[in-house]
This record gives structure tokens, sequence and C-alpha cells, in this order.
């Protein structure tokens, strides 16, 4: 079976992100980027079905520029076999990312596209449902557990209230939520050895994707500054201002 | 202009979000149609046609649509969309997982979470977890958006008198199958639409001391919910994280009980009206977003509290 597994480079999590001066986006410069944290267990899952040996072949696939290599490199150390990247701009919306996916998918044909559920830079959440629908093709979104049975992805989902199992026939989309797994710690010789991976490049062009968007971005502000408030000193005065000067409870 | 809000239901009543979805789409203007699809959800169609405001009500009543398949409903939307400028559906699991279906089969971009309407075609919303905050203009012929229920009153769930119009489409989704789902049953209301919160961190310890909460909680009618950590730890299950990767609640009052604030927990719920903070660490960062923050010991406490009201 062939896993096409898609990465994505963003500001690391751990970073607190600034907007810039003129609102027109956050500050990227120096800022250290890291492979989407659902990504990563997106790759990370494709990996252990190859070690379960259901999957023979994963191909991991990011949309952007050059420096996108490097989140290529790291889905490669973690496991994958080889790498593809799509040359584009950076922050192009998810249609266009997906149409740039669905033209990979019909040139590597998988039997499965694992995708992190959103990016935690635009928070879309919207990439791996759009992919499913161009190939049309079934979605799993927002998955726990993932098992592979005669041809078929049993997969729990993470929905409000609570879980839900769905099969989907293959080819099919799963998108990860963030307890599907933990991803494994990178060992350097498995670094050294991702260097040596092939690493295929393609434009949007040559994919024949356009890539104008509909969506411009007018501003980008801070949010609001919550200010904090005071410290009580026992349970009665929590109760007397929540009573009295707050009014929420009666 | 006229504009389709997809209604939140589980084929019984009609969910809370789509109240707070249509007020988008009242801000939005023009006439607004509300699709219900779904199985034995006539029921639904009838609490959708007394909610203020909705113009018609579009029931595709089949067993197809009982689980509410992203396949199939995407496709149902699409047969009816071209009559439409918007479509909306609230920013729950099930409008995340099918609505970027219908943009992508409508060649459109899709705007998730929108907070706020500057005008039909100017929308607020939040990205990098509520750090910075977006407005974007969309050119796109029909917009496509999920909706934050908390950047939106609720309108009222009476005070219409909307025509049903049923819609005889069939569409079935062949290639995925409903197998199963385990639901948290509770008789406290929903966390996104709670009007208080109770929520628990990794300093409850273990999912037994959620009793606490869940004790308070039902003093006070609210809701309960729980950090990343609480259920990485796994005191409590999934659907009650409160956060970037959970849900994103706005209460009248949130009470966080042993919880840090880690940013991505506040994330979720800063932009509660009052919130209240108890934990034994002075310096954790949950007292800089705190209205009322108490140092103290939560097992003694909470049991303290729920007496004193």
């Amino acid at each position: 079976m062939k896993i096409l597994v898609t990465a994505k480079r963003v500001v690391d999590y751990n970073v607190k992100v600034r907007v810039q001066a003129d609102n027109k986006g956050v500050e990227l410069a120096n800022v250290k980027m890291s492979i989407n944290p659902f990504c990563e267990i997106a790759v990370e899952e494709a990996v252990r079905l190859k070690e379960q040996g259901i999957a023979s072949d994963i191909v991991v696939l990011s949309i952007g520029s050059k420096t996108c290599q490097e989140t290529l490199r790291t889905a490669l150390a973690l496991g994958a076999d080889r790498a593809i990247q799509v040359e584009t701009d950076d922050g192009i919306d998810s249609l266009i990312v997906a149409k740039c996916i669905v033209a990979i998918a019909k040139e590597e044909e998988p039997d499965l596209i694992i995708m992190g559920k959103q990016a935690i830079d635009s928070d879309n959440n919207q990439t791996g449902q759009m992919v499913a629908a161009l190939l049309d093709i079934p979605q799993a979104t927002f998955a726990s557990k993932i098992t592979i049975e005669k041809g078929e992805a049993h997969v729990i989902r993470e929905i409000d209230g609570g879980l839900q199992t769905l099969g989907v026939t293959l080819p099919a989309v799963v998108t990860t939520d963030l307890r599907l797994n933990e991803p494994r710690f990178i060992k350097l010789p498995n670094i050294m050895k991702a260097k040596k991976k092939p690493l295929e490049v393609k434009t949007a062009e040559e994919l024949g994707v356009s890539v104008v968007s509909n969506i411009n971005i007018v501003s980008v502000t801070p949010p609001e500054e919550r200010q904090g408030g005071v410290k009580v000193a026992s349970v009665a005065e929590l109760v007397e201002k929540l009573k009295n000067e707050a009014k929420v409870i009666a | 202009m006229s504009i389709l809000v997809i209604a939140e239901h589980d084929n019984t009543t009609l969910k809370a979000a789509t109240l707070n979805t249509l007020e988008a789409a009242t801000q939005i203007g023009g006439d607004i149609d509300l699709l219900v699809a779904g199985s034995n959800c006539q029921n639904v169609a009838e609490m959708a046609a007394k909610v203020s405001g909705v113009n018609k009500v579009l029931l595709a009543n089949n067993s197809v649509y009982e689980h509410q398949l992203a396949e199939s409903v995407s496709k149902l939307v699409i047969d009816i969309a071209a009559n439409y400028s918007h479509v909306l559906a609230p920013a729950t699991t099930t409008g995340k997982n099918m609505l970027p279906r219908v943009a992508a089969l409508l060649d459109v971009a899709q705007l998730s979470d929108v907070v706020a309407v500057k005008s039909d075609d100017t929308f607020v919303r939040p990205i990098y977890a509520g750090n910075a905050i977006a407005t974007v203009i969309s050119t796109d012929s029909v917009k496509v958006m999920t909706i934050r229920a908390t950047g939106f009153d609720p309108v009222s769930a009476d005070g219409g008198s909307a025509e049903i119009i049923v819609l005889d489409q069939v569409i079935e989704s062949e290639k995925s199958r409903f197998i199963g789902e385990e639901l948290a049953v509770s008789d406290r209301p929903e966390l996104t639409s709670a009007s208080i919160i109770v929520s628990g961190g990794r300093g409850m310890g273990s999912g037994d001391n959620f009793k606490l909460l869940d004790s308070l909680a039902d003093k006070l009618g609210a809701a309960v919910g729980a950090s990343r950590a609480a259920v990485d730890a796994g005191y409590v299950p999934n659907d009650l994280q409160v956060g970037q990767t959970g849900k994103t609640v706005a209460p009248d009052l949130y009470i966080a009980v042993g919880i840090s604030g880690a940013i991505q927990h506040l994330a979720g719920m800063k932009s509660s009206k009052v919130i209240v903070a108890i934990n034994k660490d002075e310096e954790a960062p949950i007292f800089q977003v705190a209205d009322y923050g108490l140092v103290a010991d939560l097992f003694d406490v909470v049991p303290e509290l729920e007496k004193s009201l």
C-alpha cells in the first residue's frame, strides 16, 4: 500500500507570535519554524503503518517556497521514503494547496492520504476535506485511531460530544487529531540518512494549478488584551464579588 | 442576496450553534434559508421553522442523511447552492468536516471560524490560535464560511413561521459508512453554549477528583470542561477539552480550577465575560487573564465554594 502524507512548515508551536507593526501579517523574520504538529502526527502514523507491514511506500509532500524542503527532510528523517516539494509562494490559501495535492495524488495514485487536520498558523481545517472532495473519495477527519481492514480504513474520529467510528473505502483521506499518536524523537543517523533520500521539486505551473486567490487579507491585528483583575482572599469574598460586582451568579 | 445556513442537529433537536450562525447570517443581510439534512428529523424542521428570521426551511429527510456524512451532505448542498450568495455552517466538528467539501466543489475558498461580519464580503477570523486577528475580503461568487458560535449572540428560537420545503434528492455516501459512536451522556448544558463553565486542569490530580467539579457544576447549572493537560493525563474524555485544539467557549462565567493557563488553553476561553482562577501557584499565568484570582488549594476551596452558593 502506498501512502501520500503532507507536511506544512509553520511557526514553531512554542513561539509567541507577534503581529507586524504595519498590520500586514505576523512577524516571521528570525522566528523558529517547524513541521506543523498535526502533519508530524500524520507522518508518524504513515511510518507506523509501514512498520506494521501495511504500507510499503511513503511519499511526503509539501507545498511552499524552497524553505519547506527542511520540513520535508524532517519527515524523511521520521521515516518517509521520498519527498516532493511543489514550489509556490508561502501563505497561499487552502483551495490552491488542495489542488496541488490533488495533482500530485493523480500522478502518485496513493491508497491512503494522511494529512494534519489543520495547520497551526492559518487554523483553517479545510485542506484534507477539499482534497477528498476534488478527488471524489471519502474522508475521515479528526482521527484518533486508524486500522486498515480489507481495503477499508476504520477510523475513530474525535467529534463534539464523543467519538465516532467510520469505515471509508480506500483510497481515502484521513486527517489527524492530537491523540492519534506521539511522534518519535528523531535520531541523528536518521537525519543523515534523510539527506540522501530523493526529493523532487515541481512547480504549481507544471501541475497546471493557478495560484490566483480570491481571498485578500485586509489587516492582521493583535487580539484585545485582557487585563488581569484582582486577587481575592477567601471563598466568601469571591462569592460576594461574583454576586454583587460581576453579577454573574444569583 | 440570499444565504443558506446548514442546521446543526441530532435528528431530534436543533442545536444552539445554529442560532448563533443565523445571527451571523442576519448581519450579512438578505433572505435566510435553513437546511435540515437528516433522518426522521421532522421535529427539527418544525423547530427550525419557528426560529426568528428564517425565510424557508429546506428539509432533506432520508435515511441516507442519518449520520450527516460529509460525502453525501456536501453534494446535497451543491445541488441547491447555486441560488445563494453565502453558505454558512456552525464551526462544529460536523460543520468543519462537511463544509470544505462544499467550497472545493464550488471552486471557491472557505473562511473558517468567522467571529465577526464587517460587510457582505468582509469578515474577521482568528489565526495562530487567536494570537492574531485577520480581517479578510472574499471576492468569490459564493462565500462559504464556518461561524464560531462564541462570536455571535443567538437569534431567538421562536417568533418565526417559515415554510418547510421538502427536498427529494437522495444522495448516498457509497464509500463511507457509519460504524458506531460513543457519545457522552450528560444532563449538564453543552460546553459551547453553557453560560457557566467549571473547568479543571492537571492540578485536579485524578479523574476521580473531577467529581468535585461535577458537584459544583450541578449546583451552578454549569458545564464541565478541562484543559488539554487534564485530557492527556486521562482524567476526562477529549470532548471536554477547551483550547486551541479543543472547543472555544465564551460563557458569562468561566471558573478555572487547577489550570496553569497555557497559551493553548487561553486561546479557547479568554473571550469569557468573567474569569475566575483557583490555583495554589500564585505565579500561574491564568491569573494574568482572571478577573478574580484565588490563591488556594482547590481541594479546600472548591467544596467550600459549593457550600456557600
